[in-house]
């Protein structure tokens, strides 16, 4: 049964492309969410930082790079790489050393600068790392992993680029009222479907930025929170942060291969869906007592398959969700009311924070111009490099 | 005189008849590719001693794109500097020993010779040619009229 910590503060530094320095971005979310708390930054005695691999060393020490910005003030210090579900396993420190009685008030810190363009592994030959082997030897990108997921949507269950266009149409207009999103433009089917093929079947619309930015969260446990006058604050009921389970069947970036089945069969969920269950399992909670998700879509197709594997429909199902607005803001389960990476770009450390700060300010009521009516509970998911990936069940 | 050789050493025979090569486990009979050394990844295993086994060389598509813009580094372009870049096609495949391999796609195929469930066969082709030689790569060639068909 779940045991759960509050969430006292949130706070966030727009998504955009400055070029500054990730610690001048996470300091920014780190002070907004300790003024949504009306916490005192001396009265925080842990801090968690995300890791960043692209700032160099003050980037591979997050945690105390944000503590000393802020000014030493005596506090444990940890730091987490996880690769997109950093912000999420940070979180999850957090929440460990509170439930154990070990801290109290938590600031939770993911930013980051990132580079124009795709995605490429650092500099130098390593010819036994498969995140430099897949560039040399085959070519294979990101967006090209995220294709393989596209194609086998249209191949298996019928669908089209132009659902897969829809998903950014509706993500577009969800972020338009959102003051943290890079990008606040409607977008048309037409927009989409003309713009550049990246890796067919996906055009450069179907595909997010990468962006700088930064989130922060206050968790506390539940006893501080109410002593402090936040007797109703979002719950985190869960986290997950599952790897996978042998033999991982679904073809994972940046992998060449996956594991064998061949010998011990296939595991009864894919990495993916073990994701979700294993908050659902924590949490005491079903699918169907969600109200709205913020999930990875690091393209327009792996947000439809996202729907499915948190359980919000069954398999195949999502493309007839998505047409019948069902995921639309007003709809019976939103999807990315934020507007998701679609109108944020990927800032890797941050962006599970992100996720979090978002489904707090939607379960409070408070998110202006882009509010699920009357959600109590919300879940969010991503998946990133090495068998990482991470849900979180917040309820309120 | 320049001579053909792998772009990656070990990973692929080039006879006639060209296969991935992998490591079985000799305790678990897992089959892994890449090849792999030290301790099976079978988590109900504790197998520490592994053979050479040669994969199936035809299988069925898991699925497929392409690239149309040029990868960064350290992937190595075909082409000659001055030419223009030409967009390659992509495949993961599914072999009978449940593994799916990604490989590009045999020269001359692209992702309309391609379909969920159709099936692919194993050629070794060059990948870029460098002062060794040319350097050689596993492809995935679609074989002409075997598609499955898809369920949509």
């Amino acid at each position: 049964m779940s045991t759960p910590v509050a969430i006292a503060g949130v706070g966030m530094h727009p998504w955009g492309k400055w070029g500054r320095n990730f610690a001048t971005y996470g300091i920014h979310a780190a002070r907004a969410a300790l003024a949504d708390a009306g916490i005192a930054w001396t009265d925080v005695d842990l801090v968690v930082g995300g890791e960043t691999v692209r700032n160099g060393y003050a980037g591979y020490v997050a945690g105390s790079t944000f503590a000393n910005a802020l000014g030493w003030n005596g506090a444990r210090v940890a730091t987490s790489y996880a690769a997109c579900a950093t912000g999420a396993q940070a979180l999850d420190t957090a929440r460990a050393r509170i439930l154990a009685g070990l801290s109290e008030v938590a600031l939770v810190v993911g930013a980051d600068t990132t580079p124009k363009g795709f995605l490429a592994p650092n500099a130098g030959e390593r010819w036994d790392d498969p995140d430099w082997l897949r560039f040399r030897l085959l070519g294979m990108t990101n967006p090209a992993y995220f294709a393989l997921y596209a194609r086998r949507r249209m191949d298996l269950y019928g669908a089209t680029q132009a659902d897969f266009a829809q998903v950014k149409v509706k993500n577009a207009r969800h972020g338009l009222n959102n003051p943290y999103a890079r990008y606040r433009k409607e977008v048309s089917v037409d927009d989409v479907l003309t713009s550049a093929v990246v890796s067919d079947p996906l055009h450069l619309l179907d595909i997010c930025a990468t962006s700088d930015g930064a989130a922060a969260v206050v968790v506390t446990s539940v006893e501080y929170a109410r002593r402090h006058g936040l007797e109703d604050a979002v719950r985190i009921e869960a986290i997950s942060t599952v790897t996978p389970t042998f033999p991982n069947t679904v073809m994972d970036m940046p992998n060449l291969s996956t594991d064998p089945s061949g010998v011990v069969g296939i595991p009864e969920h894919t990495f993916k869906e073990s994701i979700g269950h294993a908050a659902y399992e924590e949490a005491g909670i079903s699918p169907e007592d969600v109200d709205v998700a913020e999930v990875y879509d690091l393209s327009t197709a792996l947000e439809l398959d996202w729907i499915e594997d948190l359980g919000l429909c069954p398999r195949g199902e999502a493309e007839s969700l998505l047409r019948a607005g069902d995921t639309s803001l007003g709809g019976r389960i939103p999807v990315n009311p934020s507007g998701g990476l679609a109108c944020f770009g990927e800032a890797v450390p941050a962006q599970a924070l992100a996720q979090v700060c978002e489904l707090t300010w939607q379960l409070r009521g408070q998110a202006e111009g882009r509010q699920v009516e009357g959600a109590r509970v919300g879940i969010t998911a991503n998946q990133g490099l090495f068998g990482h990936g991470s849900s979180v069940l917040l309820a309120r | 005189m320049t001579t053909a050789s792998p772009a990656i050493e070990g990973w692929f025979t080039t006879g006639p008849e060209p296969a991935l090569i992998g490591s079985r486990c000799t305790s678990c009979g897992c089959t892994f590719f890449p090849k792999t050394a030290g301790f099976c990844r079978n988590p109900a295993c504790d197998g520490e001693e592994f053979a050479d086994a040669e994969l199936s060389r035809r299988g069925t598509v898991w699925s497929y794109t392409d690239a149309q813009y040029q990868p960064p580094p350290p992937f190595i372009p075909p082409h000659a500097e001055g030419e223009a870049y030409v967009p390659f096609a992509l495949a993961a495949v599914e072999l009978a020993e449940g593994i799916v391999v990604l490989g590009q796609v045999a020269e001359g195929y692209g992702v309309a010779d391609l379909t969920v469930g159709s099936e692919c066969e194993l050629v070794v082709e060059t990948l870029y040619t460098d002062e060794s030689g040319d350097r050689l790569i596993w492809r995935w060639k679609p074989v002409a009229g075997t598609t499955e068909g898809s369920a949509a």
